[in-house]
């Protein structure tokens, strides 16, 4: 990528600076939309000064968002930062690889990732590590059948529609509407989602942390 | 009971008073211990059909008397998975898609998914192309916030704005119906242009009903500003400070009623929104009150540009002429085999993108509504995002209804100004 380019940008040119090797690559897309592409590891790091700098500044958060292309190739995490006092729009991806579908939440940072990480879940199945509310959002509870924006997802659903029928009638209705339902949000630690699937879910007031299986993904 | 056995209990009892009332006295002995009574809180469900929700919304309240301690939003009711069907459709396929998310401002998605997917491509649209664009998307604010403004009445307990706003709206909707042919689910653009140019008489409508607008408003006002029961359930109710607006990623009215003044159109112009002379009303205090006030006002400015827009509206074609996105005439299908071949291809096999991606936000009557397309080359979208102005700024109920009363849940939610559709997609 020729120096120029990025020098179009000074945010840019601030994180090659500031952070070197975990600045991967650097794209001009659309005629003048910069993405640039972060080490998944070190991206809640990289945020974090883009939000605190005060030559950055990006105060507002305007989408967290994941693209799969396919074909196994690595699910791209993205994030649309604009930056209101300097009136700057900056794109970040990360690439997860399939068998690594890990990255750090940026709740702390901007709550308004909340909501929109949960999306990301849901739909794509990347994890957030240290989310605070890590359920799924569109899609119910107890789904089944894995994240549907993902390409190896048919657009039917994995199941025919005598079995989707049949499994949506079989849940018991009862289930959506238990006060266990409340324990959401209530402490950090939260009831998987899987766990709804067979009505199971513990009161809100009796789950123990330590007891909690990791989410599988 | 006789009257003369009532008059000897009352003489015996010891309290008694000379003038035969009761003495004041303790109402209940103090010197008991306060038992430790175990308190539950209450656990209710609002919606997901309920008319107060305004869709497929529905709350987990947990409530300590009338106040809420905790609210638990649950969504997706309404999920048609819209991005996953886009991946299957060529890009003007997907046009229907966009109306059906905000079917309150049909033609602000129409647009602004065309306007992706063109700058995606590197399309200058006409300049009519642009001019008419504004005026729908003008048009579908003040449709938008109409719709907001009755049923946030309703739910305040006035009924007259209500019909007010709707007798405006059903004036939109003949609008949309002169030009598009649909009264709600418009599929107004194309990649390139516009379905078809704006039909003889149409601006003379808009312009009338952007007089007609701003009168209404004032009747509105008149009904809902100065109004005590209106203030009293919207003035210092659900907070918030300019600060937590922008973490939390609120955006359009609900921000700038906070204080915060950012506007797509100022801060990120299109379509020359730069050259056009109108204000950004915000707010002070970021409650339900100033919230209103601001959509009122975005109200009165957007009939403003609409004049502005009328007045500039050029002539010349409404589609760009580029053979990537655009059929050839019919005169020339007719006559000539190329012509022929390629309208046949544009039709069979799509518009053909070039890889590339763009993100394009605009000012939407909700808030930033950012469209991201993703091409690998072919004729169908990688990936197509909406990012849903009214998702990010439901997300934000909890922190503005906890604290406060049951009955103020219902205006909070009003004010934010969701539509399901979009939130679920």
């Amino acid at each position: 990528m020729p120096a120029n380019l990025r020098a179009a940008h000074p945010s840019v040119v601030a994180l090659d600076a500031h952070f070197g090797d975990a600045i991967l690559g650097h794209e001009l897309v659309a005629g003048d939309e910069h993405v640039v592409f972060i080490a998944p590891d070190r991206s809640f790091e990289i945020l974090q000064w883009l939000r605190e700098d005060p030559d950055q500044n990006y105060n507002y958060l305007s989408d967290v968002t994941a693209v799969d292309y396919g074909g196994g190739r690595p699910i791209q995490v993205v994030y649309q930062l604009f930056s209101i006092p300097y009136r700057r729009h900056l794109r970040l991806k990360a690439e997860l690889p399939l068998d690594g579908l890990e990255i750090e939440s940026i709740v702390p940072i901007w709550q308004s990732a909340n909501w929109l990480e949960r999306e990301v879940w849901d739909m794509f199945g990347v994890t957030f590590r240290n989310h605070p509310d890590p359920r799924r959002i569109l899609m119910p509870e107890g789904y089944q059948e894995g994240h549907p924006l993902r390409k190896d997802f048919p657009l039917r659903g994995r199941f025919s529609r005598a079995e989707q029928t049949r499994r949506a009638l079989s849940q018991d209705p009862e289930d959506y509407y238990v006060p266990s339902e409340m324990g959401a949000g209530r402490t950090p630690q939260l009831v998987p989602w899987q766990e709804f699937a067979g009505g199971r879910a513990p009161m809100s007031t009796q789950t123990d942390p330590s007891v909690e299986e990791p989410r599988k993904s | 009971m006789s009257k003369r056995t009532l008059e000897l209990e009352i003489s015996r009892t010891p309290e008694m008073g000379p003038d035969f009332r009761p003495a004041r006295g303790m109402m209940a002995p103090t010197d008991l211990p306060e038992p430790t009574l175990d308190s539950e809180n209450m656990l209710i469900n609002i919606g997901p059909q309920h008319p107060a929700t305004h869709g497929v919304l529905r709350l987990l309240l947990e409530l300590d008397g009338e106040t809420v301690v905790r609210c638990v939003p649950h969504i997706g009711y309404l999920h048609s998975s819209f991005e996953k069907l886009g991946e299957y459709r060529d890009w003007n396929q997907v046009v229907p898609l966009t109306d059906r998310m905000d079917y309150l401002a049909p033609l602000i998605y129409n647009c602004a998914y065309a306007m992706a997917v063109e700058k995606m491509m590197g399309i200058e649209v006409t300049e009519r192309c642009r001019v008419v664009r504004v005026i729908c998307m003008e048009l579908d604010r003040i449709f938008s916030h109409l719709l907001w403004l009755g049923t946030w009445a309703i739910d305040v307990g006035a009924f007259t704005p209500f019909l007010y706003a709707f007798q405006e709206r059903e004036k939109v909707y003949t609008l949309h119906e002169a030009y598009t042919g649909a009264r709600i689910t418009t599929s107004a653009t194309r990649i390139g242009g516009m379905m078809a140019d704006i039909p003889v008489g149409w601006d003379t409508g808009v312009r009338e009903f952007a007089n007609g607008v701003v009168k209404t408003l004032d009747e509105i006002e008149f009904l809902l500003s100065t109004n005590g029961i209106h203030l009293g359930r919207t003035q210092n109710v659900g907070i918030i400070s300019a600060e937590d607006a922008l973490n939390y990623g609120f955006s359009g009215p609900n921000l700038r009623a906070s204080g915060v003044p950012y506007d797509v159109r100022k801060d990120r112009p299109y379509y020359d929104y730069e050259s056009y002379d109108f204000d950004i009303p915000i707010g002070e205090h970021g409650d339900c009150y100033d919230r209103y006030m601001v959509r009122i006002e975005e109200m009165r400015q957007s009939a403003r540009i609409l004049h502005q827009a009328l007045d500039r509206l050029p002539e010349g074609p409404i589609n760009v002429a580029d053979p990537r996105v655009s059929l050839p005439s019919k005169t020339d299908l007719m006559n000539d085999m190329e012509s022929m071949i390629h309208h046949f291809k544009l039709v069979m096999e799509g518009i053909k993108a070039p890889a590339g991606e763009s993100y394009m936000a605009v000012e939407g009557s909700k808030g930033e509504l950012g469209m991201y397309v993703v091409s690998d080359g072919g004729s169908k979208p990688v990936r197509w995002r909406i990012r849903p102005p009214s998702f990010v700024n439901l997300s934000v109920i909890p922190k503005l209804v906890e604290g406060g009363l049951l009955a103020d849940v219902i205006m909070v939610n009003a004010s934010l100004d969701i539509v399901l559709g979009e939130i679920d997609r």
